[in-house]
Order: C-alpha cells, then structure tokens, then sequence
C-alpha cells in the first residue's frame, strides 16, 4: 500500500485529464522540467562519474536504446495503418519498398463499413463494456466500502476470496459457463457478456478501491456521524466525492478489458449481428485460409481506436490504474 | 472530541433524522453492500467452476445426455492424446521464455524511463500502447507482419542484411512458437516496464545518495537498493502475468491456433479446439482443468512470498 499512497502523491502534479503529452510533437522538449510530478527530483540526482553526462554518453545510454524500442514497439501500428490504405495489388508488392504507400485508397474501410456488420459490432462492444463497466464499478464501490471501512465476521476471508477470484482466468471457466448461459437462453443475447464480464472486472476495482478508500481520512466520516449523518450518506457525500480518481481509474482499466475481451464473445455469440468487434473481424474477414488483410486492418485500427482514444487523454490516471493493480498487495 | 460536544450534539441528532438502525450497525449494512459483488461472483464463478469439475468427468458432448464417467477423459488425454501432452510442454515454454524476456526487457524500460530526458512522457505514452490495444487486433497486424509469403518482417531482415533468408514462420514447431514468444513480450513488458516504473519512483532517492557517499557502483546500487526494494512490485507483477501467460487464449488462437500441424497449441486452445471445435465438452473440461494446480501453486507461492514482506 505504501507504494499506492505514493502513487496518488504523484497524480496531482499533473493536473487535468488532457495533459498533451500523448498526443505527439505537443510535448514540450523541456519535458525534463515537464514532467517533473513524475521523475522528481530526479534531474538533481548528480550522476557521477561515469560517461552519462557526456554527450555521447547520453546518446548511449538514452536515447539510442529508447527511440529503438519505440520503433519498434509502435511498428506494427504502423503497419495496421498503411496496409489499411494499401490497393490490393501494391499490398502484395514487394517490388518495392512495403514500407510505403503510394497509392493510397480507402476501398477497405469503404468495404469494411458498407459490406459487413462493422457498425454492428461496434455498437455491440460499446454496450457491452459501457453496461459492463457501469455493473462493475457500483458492486466494486460498494463491496471495496464495506470490506474498507467495516470490521464484521468474514470481511477478512472474503476479501482474500475476491483476490483470488481476480487470479481466475476466464480460460479455466468458459466452457462451464457456456453451458450456464445456455441453461440461461442467453446465447447470442448481450447479456451474457454484460452479466460475465464484472467476473473479472468487480475482482480488481474492488481492490483498486478498497486502497483507495482506506486512504481517506476516517475523520471525516466520524464527524459527519457525530454530525447525525447515516452511514450511506456519508459513503455517498463524502467518500466517494474523494475516491473520485480511484473510481475514474477503475472505470477505464474495467471498460478496456471488457472490451479487449475475447474468449467469452467467442463462444457466447455465434449470430453475425450479436458478435463483438474481434470476434467479428477474426471470423467473418477470414474464410478459411483467405485472408482480407486491407479489410483487417483497417477494422483492427477502428477497432483499438477508441480505447487508444480514451488511453491518450487519461494516460496519468491509467498508469496509477495499471500499478495500483499491480501494487496491490 | 471531547464528552461534552458530544452530549450536546446528540439530541439534535435525534431530533433531525428518524434513523434506521439497521442500517447503521456494521455487520448488516456491511454484507449488504457485499451483496451484489458477491451475488456476481458466485453465479458466474464459483457456480461455474463446480459445474466445469463435473463436466470434466462426464462424457458431455453437444446433443447427448451427460453420463458419469469418472477420470477417463483424464486417462484418455494423458495416455493417448499427442497434442495434448505436447500443449503441456508449449504452455510451459510459452510462459517460462516469455516471463523471462518480459523481466529483463521491463527492469531495462524503467530503469530507462527512470531519468529524465526529452519527450519522456510521449514515450512513456508510446511504450504502453501495445498494452492498451485488444490483443486480438493487434495479434492480427503481427499474423500479417509473419506471412508466409509476404512477410514485412522478412523482408526487413533480409534487407538490412540481419539474414540472408527470411523465417518461414508459421512453417515449423520451432519457428511458430518463436513466434508467439516474440508477440507476447512485445505485448506484455510495457506492463513489467510501467509497473517496476512506478516501484523505482517511490524508492527513497536518499537511499542512493548514501550509497554513492559510500562508494557504491551503480551496479551496486541496482543489486542491493533497487532490486531489493522492487521486491513486492516483482512478486505481484510476475504473479499476475505468469497466471494470464499460462492461460493465455487470445495470441496463440489468433496468431497460430496450432499450426503447423497442431503442433503449437498451448491448453487453453486445445481445450477450446476439443470442446467447441470437436464438440467433446467433458474432454475439454478436463484439459482446462490441467491449468488449475499449476495456477493455484503460483497464486499460494507468491502470497506465501507477500506475506513475508
């Protein structure tokens, strides 16, 4: 927990959602004194006497290593995104350079939007995670409060269930909950992933929580207490005002899992009109051994742009998700 | 607070609000809010789970009755099923080398990440995206990347002159489960990187000054500061990505789903490839429930550890 707390120090100093960083060139060159809320005092940490401060030793040791494995870290995007332009004859030449296109078209998104359920299946996946997330976060607030704030039989044991419960990997369950579902009627209807998917996701915002709302001052709620508040009111009034960044941070880590989520699409939804956006692409734009790659990629750019999207605005709030989680022992 | 406000205030209280006193006493209202959590979790999976015990010693198949069978799905699996004893070993070595590659390739980001130096917070951005993308479209621009015959990948290495002749990727055992390793760190160790990035950030900077006061190298300072104080980071974010590694579906599904000659599966697509593909639910059961000891040694171990600390 002690790395949690020193997490939320750090989140203030970069205020605001669209802090420009991810956004390309916007960042100042100075980020050294840019990003100070997360390196600090870093820049003062005198590094002694080895090649670092030399030109070249920064070259060596910074930046050289750094820009490769952002090339390569960020080329298969790159090449989602030509390839989605790409004719199909200049997408099979190899003549020349691949790494290029020359005659840019946009046949495969006119395809992908107007010959398949693209649309569909986009709508699809945003429901899914939207309704998903929303069930996940209000069982997650309330649980995290209750196993935060409350001392009663069994709080202790449950919450080391709800820990391993977060351990669980779908692949381990799908097939018995196929056959729950079916016993349900609920095959290719949205509400089997609405109602699966909080299995995975009420288990880690509930402990992104539980840290979140054990870092609030009990003072506050006592007073409102002795102030003749009841204890829903001052959940509602007080604690969850101030867990806000932990909730935002649970809500976007709950809704890109849901909708990155694979396995139970796959085999819950079978109707071309039910499936979700990667069930839909890797089944309908690969016939056997025929693949539409222009096709592909461009769905696959569409497809990741939202949560790309979303990613790029809250970067600060996503990283202190992603280690919170991480941290959360 | 003292006796006297209290007394004070307390008549007003009453006077102000009917309460509910139920609600205000710890326990009810505690499992109360537990409910619909709970509720959840139990019927999607703990239910679930027995259920797939059962199914697994069952001869449950798409249109049949289901009849006990006891451990034959389990006998006839580890005596005379080949992919399977082979998905074994591929689920092993897919989450041993992977592991690996991502520890040392995430130490190295953050270590890197850790100074300051242009652009730091783009490419911090940049790093993690791989993370972000569902993993399935991305697996996908990386099946195109590994082509057969039009292999960007190929093509690169052979022009830069790293070799004479490209991989025939998907082509043999080998090669394909090269591929899948390649996929899943380049996927993974943003994860490792941003997590142990967040560990070095909150070790106390005073720590290496002292170190350096005392003549330590920086190797030095790496092996008995930042390691040592990585420690719990360390444990947690192997314990969770070893778990999904060894379980993983989506890559090797998307990337190779076996090929060559179902020779790449891993448990999680054979499981899928029996059950749903070959309509043998029981067996399938059977197989995705070899994944259980291995992940419960993992889950006890690493809390074991966690505990210590």
């Amino acid at each position: 927990m002690a790395l949690l707390s020193g997490l939320r120090q750090l989140s203030p100093a970069q205020p605001g959602p669209a802090s420009p960083t991810a956004r390309g060139g916007t960042a100042p060159v100075s980020s050294g004194v840019n990003g100070v809320g997360v390196i600090r005092g870093r820049r003062e940490r005198p590094r002694g006497h080895d090649i670092g401060d030399t030109a070249i030793g920064r070259w060596v040791r910074i930046y050289i290593p750094v820009w490769t494995l952002v090339l390569v870290t960020l080329f298969p995007f790159y090449w989602m995104f030509i390839t989605s332009f790409k004719s199909p004859s200049e997408l099979l030449d190899f003549s020349r350079s691949p790494l290029f296109v020359i005659h840019p078209t946009l046949d495969h998104y006119r395809h992908l939007l107007t010959q398949t359920h693209f649309g569909r299946w986009s709508l699809n996946t945003t429901i899914v995670a939207v309704v998903s997330t929303g069930i996940s976060l209000v069982c997650s607030i309330l649980a995290g409060y209750s196993l935060a704030r409350f001392r009663y039989r069994g709080a202790n044991a449950i919450g080391w269930g709800i820990f391993v419960t977060y351990l669980v990997p779908p692949t381990l369950l799908f097939l018995p909950l196929a056959v729950v579902i079916k016993e349900l009627h609920l095959f290719n209807n949205l509400w089997s992933l609405i109602l699966t998917y909080p299995t995975f996701l009420i288990p880690f915002s509930t402990w992104l929580l539980i840290g979140y709302f054990k870092s609030i001052p009990r003072e506050l709620e006592e007073s409102a207490l002795v102030d003749g508040a009841t204890r829903l009111q001052t959940m509602v009034r007080i604690v969850i005002p101030l867990a806000i960044p932990g909730i935002l941070s649970a809500g976007m880590f709950a809704f890109t899992l849901s909708w990155n989520e694979f396995l139970y699409s796959l085999i819950f939804m079978n109707d071309t009109v039910a499936k979700t956006i990667s069930v839909g692409v890797t089944s309908e734009l690969i016939r056997g051994d025929e693949f539409f790659w222009g096709e592909l990629m461009a769905a696959s750019l569409l497809g990741s742009l939202p949560v790309a999207l979303l990613y790029s605005f809250f970067v600060d709030r996503f990283v202190a998700g992603l280690t919170a989680g991480a941290v959360k022992g | 607070m003292n006796t006297a406000t209290q007394a004070a205030q307390t008549p007003r209280v009453a006077l102000r609000r009917p309460r509910i006193p139920f609600l205000d006493r710890e326990a009810p209202l505690g499992y109360l809010l537990l409910a619909p959590a709970l509720l959840l979790l139990v019927g999607f999976l703990a239910y679930p789970f027995f259920i797939g015990l059962w199914l697994s010693v069952t001869n449950a198949a798409a249109g049949e009755i289901w009849q006990y069978v006891g451990l034959a799905n389990y006998r006839f699996e580890f005596l005379n099923d080949r992919v399977f004893l082979a998905s074994i070993w591929n689920t092993f070595v897919y989450t041993a080398v992977t592991t690996v590659f991502k520890l040392a390739l995430g130490l190295f980001m953050a270590v890197l990440l850790n100074q300051a130096f242009p652009f730091q917070r783009f490419v911090r951005a940049a790093l993690l995206l791989p993370f972000i993308i569902p993993t399935v479209l991305s697996t996908l621009a990386w099946r195109w990347m590994f082509d057969p015959t039009f292999s960007v990948v190929n093509w690169v290495i052979t022009h830069t002159g790293l070799a004479v002749r490209g991989v025939n990727w998907f082509g043999t055992p080998h090669a394909a489960m090269a591929s899948m390793i390649i996929v899943n760190v380049w996927r993974g160790a943003p994860f490792y990187g941003i997590s142990f990035l967040a560990g070095l950030q909150v070790i106390p900077v005073e720590l290496y000054e002292a170190a350096k006061v005392d003549g330590a190298t920086r190797r030095h300072q790496f092996v008995h500061i930042t390691l040592p104080m990585l420690r719990p980071v360390l444990l947690v974010v192997l314990l969770l990505s070893t778990i999904l590694t060894f379980a993983d579906f989506q890559l090797p599904y998307v990337l190779t789903n076996g090929a060559p000659y179902s020779s790449s599966h891993v448990l999680a697509t054979w499981a899928y490839a029996q059950a749903i593909q070959g309509g043998s639910l029981g067996v399938g059961a059977a197989i995705s429930l070899v994944l259980f000891p291995v992940l419960s040694i993992v889950t006890a171990g690493v809390l074991i550890a966690l505990r210590h600390d």
